[in-house]
């Protein structure tokens, strides 16, 4: 790789891109905004190509100083690789998707959608801890203004929503950062925070202060109302990438911060976190259920799914943190699929209600294979990707604690209940509206969108080693800082007499 | 050794070729691929499995790729041969080769057909990898793979409301049983650190009274265990409990019941527990279990059969019922029996299956079987092919002769071993597998009765009313109203020549090599020599039990549905509720809606509105918004610019002030 600063690049590309939108027409917007992320795509693929597997913990390690201790730090492990691999995947999709959807203000609206691919990729490649705080925290402006400005009906309602909740927590976590940076002599190097142990005591108010960024961020019951809003007001891209990659923040901040940084602390909170989440599962499964707007339901589903990866991170083992990380991925793919798969359809009739469509089987077939093949990827079927995460994270938990194992695992039961009835009412049945029953199957552009999805969830389902391979020793590393604060499981395996004493029994019996 | 490797895999390019590329290629190359793709696998199997009969077979596993790799958890796809493999092998690839051929002839007219046939290969594909799995992800991949696939071919006539609710209920309620699989593989990797199928059964007697807490209570580690996979088997081979999609799954297209719903998939819960045989001997209790359940559904599913009129659920009740004899061969420790039931099942009861779907197909789609009659003389083929099935499935045979077709020696074994077995619950299992034998055959010759003997009913139903423009007053004396049924095409009745000739003489030529013989087994199952052996030695009566209540059942039909027709409405309205009872299926889906489908949504419907809006949102964001207006308003109050009024609130923060610090 040599010494150019790939990262770096990674950052400016889009941004040069946004400037270049602001002063453009719509056409040439849109064309800007669709080389400016497939140029990041590429290099995202260099990056990936050129990351050294089991190598250094952190690669592509670059650094300058700022002001007043300040620094630019940037580098990445392959946790945080994988989930720029996401962002830049998704981001070319995103751009796709808002090509004809999006008629007015198109140069801001590229240029918010670009800043944002800046920001999400600053938030994973971070090393400093302010300027991570920097990259996290505006992530919300652009997002704000999709939702506010290009949103639906009731926009503003939901953007307020999103950005109260969303502020709220980041306050406390700023305040948390100040502290430890202050504990740490100045220290504001994210590597080297990981390793400090911080006082018992004082883990659990950090703890609690990023936990109520994070929780939010995820989002986590009972802070999660502002999703289903503003997905529904959101347009197509914006859920896709909110989704897709927003939601996934807050997992990376607590793999990141919380997990290791507070070992204690998280052991200690394990039962809230546990807690919540089998709340998350069953009552966002069962509120998806009776759901008639299609945005919302995936958005409850999302819920429902982003608990399962809080229970991964917090069961403690290898299987729990790696599925964690998987359920992330593949939730990030399957949901901004599925949301596209919503925009596919209500760019054609304009209404998220349920009951408007029906039999599109008959008439947009390739629609349907697709759209199955993500309903079957939500609830987990295995060989598509979201089984090798929630199988991971589940089998993970189960090690800490059977009850939570089994409440989680209902979601599966639930997960298909509220899937299948949502294709029933889409896909199947007459086409008793006309309207719908006469819109066109999948165009060239749409199949563009949809397709690099299906064959990544397909790929990430049948061999998941591609992607568990570059996080392996990162997982690993996590694992043994949090070993010695690992709660203990409550399986409590007696070993008994075994079979001697029984094939005495049998061969008693055999005579 | 590789021929696996195209056994697998043929269905699945098949039909990816055939489901991707259906448009382009037409119906009848997509036909032609799936078909040969299966007749090709089916070619290559039996080699495999007659090398097994032979003694010269090797076990073996062919590794494919790297799955997953975490921690210690680890699991790849490979693909396993023994000789329980081999004999799922034939079953699955012949029945689906013949399925195939036969569909070419029943689903001709339907626009969708390409669909249907990858649909039908894709299942092929799973269900081999739910057989060659060396793991149990990779079986639970298949699993899941043969779910996905019933869940489609339910639903393939996606109009029709009652097709997708019967494949959601067939989806749900499976992954109800998966829940339990699932934890059930976690905990077998908790305790043993692996899911090699392999690893686990040589490591499970060392785990044997070893205990474990699972969900607050303790338990034994291999019972608990067992229990939890035993869980999914249920949902899967639709035992007692979590039966209930499978009549409602005859909503599929008849092949799709003969090959998913009777022959192959509804038997993965058995190949499971058989596979994991050497598991659940170390866990007495769970076998028990599996013993009871077992027998409870062959008895339950037995008289919900004799009092259905649609001719599919009856044959869906019979292979509910013909599974719990499986089980509880299973579960009294005769796994080659429940394998051997198994084995000649698939052939009897895909016959019985496609036997009916010919009749349906001669009857205009209709299914009532009180709208046939008569129909021996029109579709003789078809009647013959079902005479073989209901000989095979009754249990027709002499065991002095040594002779009879495939159900007399698989299910009369199965009751011996039951007996032979000795202990309480098999002995309740015996009792019971009697008692369901009888009623066994009675829906069967009923089923036969109703269809091919007495006079023609056909003008009643709706579907011949379509078909021949009459309605009944208008045919008046002539109750065929004129109708013609005609005889399949041929390619729906060589299908039903071949597996006639299974369901004649599968248990007459293999039953040795399945019941006797260590060998053949080769470790691939807890192969109970002693038990088997026992068997041989119950006495007279017991061996002519079967034999006898055959008869009796017989001979209840004949009189009921031949000689005096007017029995069976008489017996119904004596019996009053117990009769409803049965007839509408125990009411378990009664239950179940009231149970569990109506308060699901009435609880989703009250946390949405009560949870989220009326109460986090309301005291949430809406209520900090509130408070902030509120704030505001008083804000304004308060800065009303008098001078008197700040130096008054100046003067009492002042006062609060100095309290504070002085007090």
């Amino acid at each position: 790789m040599g010494d150019f600063p790939i990262l770096t690049a990674m950052l400016v590309v889009p941004l040069i891109g946004a400037i270049a939108c602001l002063f453009l027409d719509a056409k040439p917007a849109r064309m800007v905004a669709l080389l400016a992320t497939l140029i990041d795509l590429a290099l995202g693929i260099v990056l990936w190509a050129n990351f050294d597997i089991g190598g250094a913990q952190w690669q592509f390690t670059e650094r300058a100083n700022l002001f007043a201790g300040f620094e630019y730090a940037l580098g990445i492990d392959g946790i945080a690789l994988m989930l720029i691999m996401l962002s830049v995947f998704l981001m070319p999709i995103c751009i796709g998707a808002s090509w004809e959807a999006i008629t007015k203000r198109v140069g801001e609206y590229m240029c918010a959608f670009l800043v944002m691919e800046t920001l999400m990729i600053g938030v994973f490649a971070a090393q400093d801890i302010f300027l991570f705080y920097i990259f996290f925290e505006a992530g919300l402006i652009p997002m704000y203004l999709i939702i506010g400005v290009w949103g639906g009906q009731n926009r503003i309602y939901a953007a307020y929503k999103f950005f109260l909740y969303t502020l709220l927590g980041s306050v406390l976590m700023l305040i948390a950062m100040l502290w430890m940076v202050n504990f740490a002599n100045g220290e504001t190097s994210i590597p080297v925070l990981m390793e400090t142990n911080f006082p018992a005591e004082a883990q659990t108010w950090l703890w609690l202060a990023f936990f109520a960024s994070f929780a939010v961020k995820m989002p986590m019951w009972p802070v999660h109302t502002w999703l289903p809003d503003a997905h529904v007001q959101a347009p197509t891209a914006g859920s896709v990438i909110l989704a897709g990659v927003l939601l996934k923040l807050g997992g990376y901040g607590f793999i990141r911060f919380s997990l290791p940084m507070f070992p204690d602390a998280s052991a200690d909170f394990g039962w809230l976190v546990w807690g919540l989440s089998m709340v998350a599962v069953v009552v966002t499964s069962l509120i998806a259920l009776v759901q008639h707007d299609m945005k919302k339901l995936i958005a409850y589903s999302s819920v429902a799914h982003m608990a399962i990866v809080t229970v991964g991170l917090f069961a403690f083992n290898v299987q729990g943190l790696e599925g964690a990380m998987m359920v992330m991925l593949g939730h990030g793919l399957v949901s901004g699929a599925l949301f596209l798969c919503v925009g596919v359809i209500y760019d054609r009739l304009h209404t998220r209600e349920i009951d408007r469509y029906g039999g599109l089987s008959i008439n947009m077939p390739a629609y349907a294979v697709l759209f199955m093949l993500f309903t079957m990827a939500s609830v987990g079927l295995p060989g598509t990707s979201n089984f090798v995460g929630e199988f991971l994270s589940l089998a993970g938990i189960y090690q800490a604690n059977s009850w939570v194992a089994f409440i989680c695992t209902t979601g599966i039961i639930l997960g298909a209940a509220y899937m299948l009835y949502l294709y029933r009412r889409i896909c199947f049945g007459e086409q008793k509206n006309a309207d719908a029953a006469a819109m066109p199957d999948l165009s060239v552009r749409e199949w563009l969108l949809l397709g690099p999805i299906a064959a990544a969830v397909l790929w990430m389902g049948v061999y998941p080693e591609s992607f568990l391979a570059p996080m392996r020793s990162d997982i690993q590393i996590l694992d043994a800082r949090l070993a010695a604060a690992a709660p203990e499981g409550d399986a409590h395996l007696e070993i008994g007499e075994g079979a001697s004493a029984q094939e005495e029994h049998h061969e008693g019996e055999a005579h | 050794m590789n021929s696996i490797l195209i056994i697998v895999f043929a269905p699945l390019v098949a039909a990816i070729v055939a489901g991707l590329g259906g448009r382009w290629i037409g119906h009848t190359a997509a036909k032609a691929i799936t078909t040969g793709g299966l007749f090709l696998a089916a070619g290559l199997s039996w080699p495999i499995f007659l090398s097994f009969i032979a003694g010269t077979g090797e076990a073996g596993v062919t590794p494919v790729l790297t799955w997953v790799h975490s921690g210690a958890l680890t699991f790849d796809w490979a693909l396993r041969v023994d000789t329980l493999t081999a004999i799922m092998l034939v079953v699955i690839t012949s029945v689906s080769a013949l399925v195939h051929l036969y569909s070419w002839g029943y689903m001709e007219e339907d626009p969708d057909q390409s669909r249907f046939f990858a649909y039908l290969s894709l299942f092929t594909f799973a269900m081999l990898m739910l057989v060659t799995a060396d793991n149990l992800v990779q079986m639970f991949f298949g699993w899941e793979g043969v779910g996905l696939a019933s869940y489609l071919l339910i639903g393939f006539w996606y109009k029709k409301p009652s097709a997708n609710a019967a494949a959601i209920k067939a989806f749900v309620v499976n992954r109800v049983g998966d829940l339990g699989f699932m934890l059930g593989i976690f905990g077998t990797f908790l305790v043993f650190q692996t899911t090699s199928i392999d690893a686990i059964l040589e490591a499970a007697p060392a785990m044997q009274g070893s205990t474990i807490t699972f969900m607050g209570a303790r338990w034994d580690t291999m019972t608990i265990l067992c229990l939890l996979l035993f869980v999914g088997a249920m949902g899967k081979s639709a035992q007692l409990g979590l039966h209930t999609w499978l009549p409602d799954a005859m909503e599929g297209p008849t092949p799709v019941s003969a090959l998913i719903h009777a022959a192959t998939m509804v038997t993965a819960g058995v190949f499971m527990v058989c596979r994991l045989s050497p598991m659940f001997e170390t866990a007495p209790d769970a076998l028990v279990v599996v013993t009871v359940i077992g027998a409870a559904t062959c008895f339950f599913a037995a008289t919900i059969g004799t009092t259905q009129w649609d001719i599919k659920r009856v044959i869906a009740y019979s292979t509910c019922s013909q599974l719990g004899y499986m089980f509880f061969a299973a579960g009294v420790g005769a796994y080659g029996a429940a394998m051997f039931h198994l084995f000649t099942h698939a052939f009897f009861k895909a016959l019985l299956f496609l036997g009916a779907g010919s009749v349906i197909h001669a009857m205009h789609h209709e299914q009532d079987m009180r709208y046939y009659g008569g129909l021996r003389k029109e579709i003789p083929i078809t009647f013959w092919a079902m005479m073989f099935g209901t000989l095979a499935i009754t249990g027709v045979g002499v065991y002095h002769l040594g002779a009879g077709f495939a159900g007399f020696w698989s299910k009369d074994g199965i009751l011996e071993v039951a007996y032979a077995a000795a202990g309480e619950y098999s002995t309740l299992a015996f009792w019971l597998g009697t008692f369901a034998a009888l009623l066994t055959s009675f829906y069967s010759w009923r089923l036969m009765f109703l269809t091919f003997w007495g006079k023609p009913r056909w003008i009643e139903s709706e579907h011949i009313q379509h078909s021949v423009h009459k309605t009944p007053e208008e045919a008046g004396a002539d109750t065929t109203g004129g109708y013609h049924p005609h005889e399949s095409p041929w390619t729906m009745l060589v299908p039903l020549g071949v597996l006639s000739v299974g369901a004649i003489a599968s248990g007459q030529v293999f039953h040795h090599a399945f019941l006797e013989s260590a060998e053949f087994w080769n470790g691939a199952i807890a192969y109970n020599e002693h038990l088997m052996h026992e068997m041989h030695l119950v006495p007279m009566w017991v061996k002519y039990s079967a034999f006898t209540v055959m008869v009796i059942g017989l001979l209840g039909a004949i009189y009921a549905y031949l000689i005096k027709p007017s029995v069976p409405k008489a017996t119904a309205e004596q019996l009053g509720p117990v009769y409803r009872f049965i007839y509408r299926k125990w009411m378990f889906d009664e239950l179940y809606n009231y149970v569990f489908v109506k308060p699901a949504f009435w609880l989703g419907r009250i946390l949405w509105k009560k949870g989220d809006e009326g109460t986090i949102d309301r005291f949430g964001p809406n209520g900090v918004a509130w408070v902030v207006e509120r704030g505001a308003v008083f804000a304004k109050k308060v800065q009303s610019g008098y001078l008197t009024s700040y130096a008054l609130i100046m003067l009492l923060g002042l006062v609060a002030a100095i309290t504070w610090v002085l007090f």
